[in-house]
């Protein structure tokens, strides 16, 4: 079950080492993203593009917002 | 969408997923640094007025148009105790000066935008809608304060764009 998390939950998971990821497609990733977001768009989750993602590590997703 | 990523993610496999639902537009409109091709110079939010005066709905009016006199400005910001934007009080109300209170003086709703929303659509739509200033807000509703049709046109300028 995915937890729902607010701005400073997302802070302290960095601060642990999560891994972020923003699902947006590569252009509007481009323009803006997190600091050290990776991009990986939705309809790219496939098990080939998620092997680069540490499974040992928690994993945030975001787009642009509540959409 | 990142619900249905998240969702995703687990499917696959994976087993500590979170989803930041309020995304990069609540991240930007606190401030927080953002990384990519368009920098931050070219947002609302670094070329705020965050001066723009505020009041309470139980302010009177009549204070108010007193206290704007002295400074210069023409409108004023009703806020909540959390600094949530209720409503402006605009030219018109100032201009009435009724004994009221500034509950009764505002105009509900404002339009606002964030302080992540690029220079160039806002310029646009100001333009368009023939707005000379907009109120800048955070995704939590809380102000954080002025853009001015022409501090974004200077600035538009300045970025050469």
């Amino acid at each position: 079950m995915t937890t729902t998390i607010d701005r400073e939950h997302v802070q302290r998971l960095i601060d642990e080492g999560a891994q972020i990821v923003e699902v947006l497609p590569q252009a509007e990733y481009e323009d803006e993203h997190l600091p050290g977001a990776v991009n990986v768009p939705l309809k790219e989750l496939d098990p080939e593009r998620v092997a680069l993602l540490d499974r040992s590590r928690p994993i945030v997703v975001y787009c642009y917002d509540w959409q | 969408m990142s619900p249905r990523a998240a969702s995703r993610l687990e499917s696959l496999g994976f087993e500590q997923v979170y989803d930041y639902a309020a995304g990069k537009a609540d991240w930007g409109s606190f401030g927080l640094p953002l990384e990519g091709a368009e920098p931050s110079e070219t947002r609302a939010g670094a070329h705020v007025r965050t001066d723009a005066p505020n009041c309470a709905p139980d302010d009177r009016l009549l204070e108010i148009c007193k206290r704007l006199e002295e400074s210069g400005w023409e409108t004023c910001f009703v806020l909540d105790e959390k600094g949530v934007v209720l409503g402006r009080i605009g030219r018109r109300a100032i201009r009435a000066g009724a004994d009221v209170s500034a509950e009764e003086a505002m105009t509900l709703g404002p339009s606002t935008v964030r302080p992540s929303a690029r220079l160039e659509a806002i310029v646009e739509r100001m333009r368009r809608q023939k707005l000379t200033t907009l109120p800048v807000t955070r995704s939590d509703g809380r102000l954080v304060g002025l853009l001015t049709l022409r501090d974004a046109e200077q600035a538009l300028r300045r970025l050469g764009r």
